[in-house]
């Protein structure tokens, strides 16, 4: 965002620097953050990889999971990280607080979008006999898909914080830091689901 | 569901812990009981008079805006060391009588095998994540930030919240005390034995909820300490300029970031099996407690050397300073920390050699387990090369670095030993691995945070700690650890099985005896340390350190006063070379007024922290009790005080550069007129914090 090029975004490396950038310290403290939160994710899909075959007699990907259902839910989030994506161009080109805020409205509607879907298709698996307490399989599906669809509502419920911010403040450094950091955390969102869709849906139905 | 219910949820009458004795009076019940209730009366009446005396001395709001919402990390280290200390107290005491229950254990003893349980796991669960996590986690606060010369950690509330949710949950595990009963499934609670089937009550969900409040609160903290190394370091402070205590706490925080979500998956996954009836360790239905070892050893072997890398610090600050000399091998101890802190996500399976894996899996991680012996040793001979004709003083910390590379060493030594799985097979579960790892974990990590006490109390409060009994309470570690875990081998190799409550071999009993022999002592160190600091504090006029370098050391934290004002550093110092302190002593540089002043911005008093601590605390202790209205307002209460926080803006204070220049002026002015001492005369009264500079400058020819 600075013209300081020895101050580079991630590891300050460089013995020339005479301040702290807190736009930039902010912003690499939210990477390290998703970094943790990657392992959180990892380490969850290896539990649902060990257990895929531990079905227990009970019902198994090819008779729980709806594609047509998990393809809107596909379109919607990746559609939404195109409007935050626009969202953000805003902010950057100083488009105006209207326009950044009709964005992100549109982003939290897909989100929404999204997370109606998902719960539809947890309904779905619970009426098919696929409830958590089933067995192995399903406690681990519950644990993984769910995990991300509380890291989606935690995102919008971010966003209608941002938006609240916004009316308040207008884009001060504060917003535009909040903004940038709920940008990271949506689109991490989607490569998450973009494991989830190919590991648990595809590599389920396949 | 009955309205008590919806009100109390489990907790009931019986959850007290002298019901039972009251309810069936046998002998056995009213020892246990009177025992569980005395400690439950100590911390209702330890809670009490803390409370009283407070609100005596009408103190509340000057812990409400100087402690509980302060955001300056050398407060928050403070805060969390106070903490590690109280809880040092409450396992150390249960340590004492899990070894009396054992020395008069032929033939059953006096405690029950359910209390003795609860004991170990009170003790494992306390030591490692209330009493060693915070102890370093507050050092490195104290001490990090000053090395690399800043203002404040990255993200200064954020700080307070690790400390809040951290204290939560210590309190939940001293709650246990007194409403219901801990865990009886150690401290790494494995499943299926923790899981609902067998440990029905409420003892493994207050293990979950406290120990996974620490795990959240540990990783923020790692994040922020990694961000606050690699963003705010001084001007010219390159990564090889830092000193050895900055990096190890970098590999620290790095390993935190990496090592407390498995933890948190294993803790949170294990609570799911058992509110919601999940499926993942279960006996039944396609569960695997496999996946909690592997998840909960992912986490529980870098944790170690999360605990360990800081000590290993503490140490490499410690002996060159009461050497008078330069760290030797300075590049090799920053490569051993890095080494030490990647081989140790290499190794987890060695916690499970015998669940199971071929010789195949076994053996890799045998000769893995190995290999960190080699980095570790070169860090010993680093330390010995350092002390190699140089100037010794056998100061408090200088006498815990030395019994613990005597002690680490065979520690070391027998962890070789247990790293070859064939071997492992034998003496697996047995008092030889406990007399293991408390030899790593009490000359490695606990000597070193108590010589970081040591070394760094005069740069926090002042004044230095009494000499005499400092020395006392080390050599009572010291001994005291010899004669309590030496044993141990002995009757690990005789079989004796770990978590023992009794047995019916007489031989174990001279061996047994001496080792309760032993906590004896390390109990008299405890209260030792106690004494210490009452009389310290006493004589705190006579010791006082106002120059702020007491110890003529070399990194940056000793060229400010002592204690330090809230900006730490009146104008950021600009490094040229590593030991940046050192050498601007020995070129004259070091006092000299600055040209320049500039306004200091600090970040402002926030009570996010605490408001998180008491909704944590009210939410888990719902969850543990099933109260779910309680969780419920609690949740309610976390979402809405951080979207509180969103809204702040006014959150940075303003210090004027004349009031920086006023103080920093009168402080050399003191520095001016104290009598500089020489190194033989550090532990007389007269040593006011300057060092001889003229004896530095010798030194360095």
């Amino acid at each position: 965002m600075n013209g300081d090029t020895l101050d580079n975004p991630g590891f300050r490396l460089s013995a020339i620097h005479h301040h702290v950038d807190r736009e930039d310290e902010v912003r690499f403290g939210f990477w390290v953050f998703l970094m943790s939160d990657a392992i959180i994710f990892g380490l969850i899909f290896a539990t649902y990889a060990t257990m895929i075959g531990a079905t227990a007699g009970g019902p198994g990907p090819k008779k729980l999971f709806d594609i047509g259902s998990v393809a809107i839910e596909t379109g919607a989030l990746l559609l939404s990280s195109f409007t935050f994506g626009m969202a953000s161009l805003a902010l950057l080109y100083r488009s105006g607080r209207g326009v950044v805020i009709a964005w992100l409205v549109v982003t939290l509607l897909l989100g929404l979008v999204f997370l109606g879907f998902e719960v539809h298709d947890f309904l779905t698996m619970f009426a098919l006999g696929g409830s958590p307490d089933r067995s192995g399989f399903t406690s681990a599906f519950f644990a993984l898909v769910p995990l991300h669809g509380l890291h989606v509502t935690t995102g919008c419920i971010w966003m209608v914080v941002l938006i609240g911010q916004m009316l308040r403040y207008g884009t001060d450094e504060d917003v535009r830091l909040g903004v940038q950091r709920l940008a990271l955390f949506w689109h991490f969102l989607d490569i998450v689901w973009i494991a989830i869709f190919s590991l648990v849906y595809l590599g389920g139905l396949a | 569901m009955s309205l008590t219910h919806v009100i109390f949820g489990r907790l009931a009458l019986h959850s007290l812990p002298f019901w039972s004795a009251l309810q069936h009076p046998t002998l056995a019940n009213i020892v246990n009981d009177t025992i569980a209730s005395g400690a439950a009366g100590l911390v209702v009446v330890g809670a009490a008079v803390t409370v009283g005396l407070i609100t005596y001395f009408g103190k509340w709001r000057y812990l409400w805006t100087e402690w509980l919402t302060s955001v300056d990390h050398k407060r928050i280290g403070i805060m969390y060391i106070v903490l590690a200390f109280v809880m040092l107290a409450r396992a150390l005491i249960e340590a004492v009588l899990m070894r009396t229950q054992q020395a008069f254990g032929l033939g059953g003893g006096f405690l029950s095998p359910e209390h003795f349980g609860e004991l170990f796991s009170t003790h494992g669960t306390i030591m490692i994540f209330f009493m060693a996590m915070p102890f370093l986690i507050g050092l490195i606060n104290v001490v990090m930030p000053l090395q690399i010369g800043t203002r404040d950690v990255s993200f200064p509330v954020m700080n307070s919240v690790s400390l809040g949710l951290t204290a939560a949950g210590a309190t939940l595990v001293m709650i246990s005390l007194v409403v219901g009963k801990f865990s009886t499934g150690g401290w790494s609670g494995y499943p299926p034995y923790t899981e609902i089937t067998f440990s029905p009550g409420v003892g493994p969900d207050y293990w979950i909820w406290a120990v996974s409040l620490s795990g959240i609160g540990t990783m923020m903290t790692g994040i922020n300490f990694a961000v606050t190394i690699y963003k705010r370091r001084a001007p010219g402070m390159t990564l090889m300029r830092m000193p050895l205590f900055t990096w190890t706490a970098l590999c620290t925080s790095v390993l935190m970031i990496f090592a407390m979500p498995p933890l948190t998956v294993a803790t949170v996954l294990l609570a799911l099996d058992r509110y919601l009836g999940f499926h993942f360790f279960t006996n039944a239905l396609g569960g695997n407690m496999m996946n909690y070892a592997n998840l909960f050893w992912l986490f529980g072997h870098p944790e170690v050397y999360i605990l360990i890398l800081p000590a290993f610090g503490v140490y490499s600050e410690v002996i060159p300073a009461f050497s008078g000399k330069v760290l030797y091998g300075y590049t090799s101890l920053v490569l051993a920390t890095m080494a030490i802190a990647l081989l140790s996500f290499a190794v987890w399976l060695h916690h499970f050699f015998t669940m199971g894996q071929t010789a195949g899996v076994n053996a890799t991680f045998g000769i893995a387990t190995m290999l960190i012996g080699i980095p570790t040793g070169v860090k010993i001979y680093d330390w010995m090369m350092t002390m190699f004709r140089g100037r010794i003083r056998f100061t408090v910390p200088m006498v815990y670095s030395l019994g613990f590379m005597m002690l680490f060493v065979v520690g070391g030594l027998s962890g070789i030993i247990l790293a070859n799985p064939s071997i492992d097979y034998q003496v697996h579960n047995t008092l030889f691995l406990v007399a293991h790892f408390h030899n790593m974990l009490i000359p490695g990590l606990l000597f070193g945070m108590l010589a970081g006490y040591h070394y760094w109390f005069p740069k926090a409060f002042g004044f230095r700690l009494n000499e005499r009994w400092g020395l006392a309470s080390a050599l009572c570690w010291i001994f005291g650890f010899m004669f309590a875990f030496f044993p141990l081998y002995a009757l690990g190799l005789l079989g004796f099985p770990r978590r023992t409550v009794a047995f019916y071999n007489p031989i174990y009993v001279p061996y047994l005896a001496v080792a309760e022999f032993g906590a004896l002592i390390i109990l008299a160190a405890l209260g030792c340390l106690v004494v210490q600091l009452v009389v310290s504090v006493r004589q705190r006029e006579q010791n006082r350190v106002p120059g702020g370098d007491p110890w003529n050391a070399s990194a940056l934290e000793w060229s400010i006063a002592a204690p330090p004002p809230d900006y730490n550093f009146a104008v950021l110092p600009e490094v040229t070379a590593r030991d940046a302190f050192m050498v601007a002593k020995e070129h004259g540089t070091a006092y000299l007024p600055p040209e320049r002043f500039t306004d200091i911005e600090l970040p402002r008093n926030s009570p996010l922290g605490m408001i998180l601590c008491v909704t944590a605390a009210f939410a888990t202790f719902g969850l543990v009790w099933h109260i779910w209205w309680m969780v419920g307002l609690a949740m309610l209460a976390t979402i809405a005080a951080v979207i509180w926080h969103g809204f702040v803006r006014d959150y940075e204070r303003v210090i004027p550069a004349d009031k920086v220049r006023a103080d920093h002026l009168r402080w050399l002015q003191t520095v001016g007129a104290i009598h500089p001492i020489s190194r033989g005369e550090e532990l007389a009264q007269e040593n006011a914090g300057l060092a001889d500079l003229h004896e530095t400058a010798e030194a360095a020819e």
